[in-house]
């Protein structure tokens, strides 16, 4: 992992540096793929890292080497768990802008900063509850690219898809992340002024 | 000029800078003229915030030291 020269115990001195610098990005990144998994697809990325440690010819890439695997071990746990989302109905979900949907219900009558207060009333655990709702082929490149920083042709390259797909399903992902917040805001009171 | 809907579309790859430059000049000029579609801009990056925000987060002790600990016993 280091260079041509290393022994076999400098490769796993640097493999458990580098786990240990990652650590708190890879569980941050499990949390929003697969909730409360996130421990276990974290264990399970670290496993199959260490058996694949043979495979890593450039240091600076182990980073992303190690995200890449954490991202298929969260896909995997998430398939294996064979969550059901919530059925989509796409021409609805096509047309629905949440900005409207708030502007046209109003939901706090009261408020100067009507969007803000909605999107206000989401904590953390809210926001994974929600994406935890969408197919996972939404839902993966939604939270790798705008929660977790990654590129879209990183994202496209770990999902072993072209990048014109990952611009689709992302498209495809905000709509129904937009939908999704409104009906579980109905669903769990976020949208009752006297509770904020 | 573009419709509402047709600048809406793409007002996240415009964030992004994912568009060309037609498409960028086509939405800007929406833009400029389109309070409404402003909001939709405004809220857009709001929403991007908001997802951007939650995907931070400590990792608990218990969790660290338990990862630590398979860390240490692999191999």
């Amino acid at each position: 992992m280091a260079g041509v020269q290393v022994t076999r115990a400098d490769q796993r001195e640097d493999f458990r540096r580098l786990v240990r610098a990652e650590l708190p990005r890879l569980y941050a990144i499990a949390r929003s793929l697969v909730g409360a998994d996130a421990e276990d697809a974290v264990q399970d990325c670290m496993v199959k890292a260490f058996e694949r440690l043979d495979q890593v010819r450039d240091p600076a890439a182990g980073a992303a080497w190690l995200r890449s695997i954490l991202v298929n071990c969260c896909r995997d746990r998430g398939r294996a768990r064979s969550r059901q989302p919530v059925p989509v109905d796409w021409g609805e979900a096509e047309d629905f802008s949440l900005y409207r949907k708030i502007a046209y219900e109003d939901p706090f009558p009261y408020s100067d900063s009507l969007h803000l207060d909605f999107l206000q009333g989401f904590g953390r655990e809210d926001v994974h509850a929600v994406l935890l709702r969408l197919p996972e082929i939404y839902r993966v490149p939604l939270v790798l690219v705008y929660m977790h920083g990654f590129l879209t042709k990183e994202t496209a390259a770990i999902l072993q898809v072209p990048l014109g797909t990952v611009l689709a399903r992302l498209h495809r992902g905000r709509k129904l992340f937009e939908k999704q917040m409104w009906d579980y805001a109905e669903e769990n009171g976020l949208l009752k002024e006297d509770v904020r | 000029m573009i419709t509402c809907s047709e600048a809406v579309r793409r007002l996240w790859e415009y964030l992004d800078a994912m568009v060309d430059e037609a498409d960028r000049e086509a939405v800007e000029e929406h833009l400029s003229l389109c309070r409404r579609c402003c909001g939709e801009l405004e809220f857009a990056v709001e929403l991007r915030r908001l997802l951007l925000g939650s995907g931070r987060g400590d990792i608990p002790t218990d969790v660290l030291r338990r990862l630590n600990q398979t860390l240490e016993e692999l191999g």
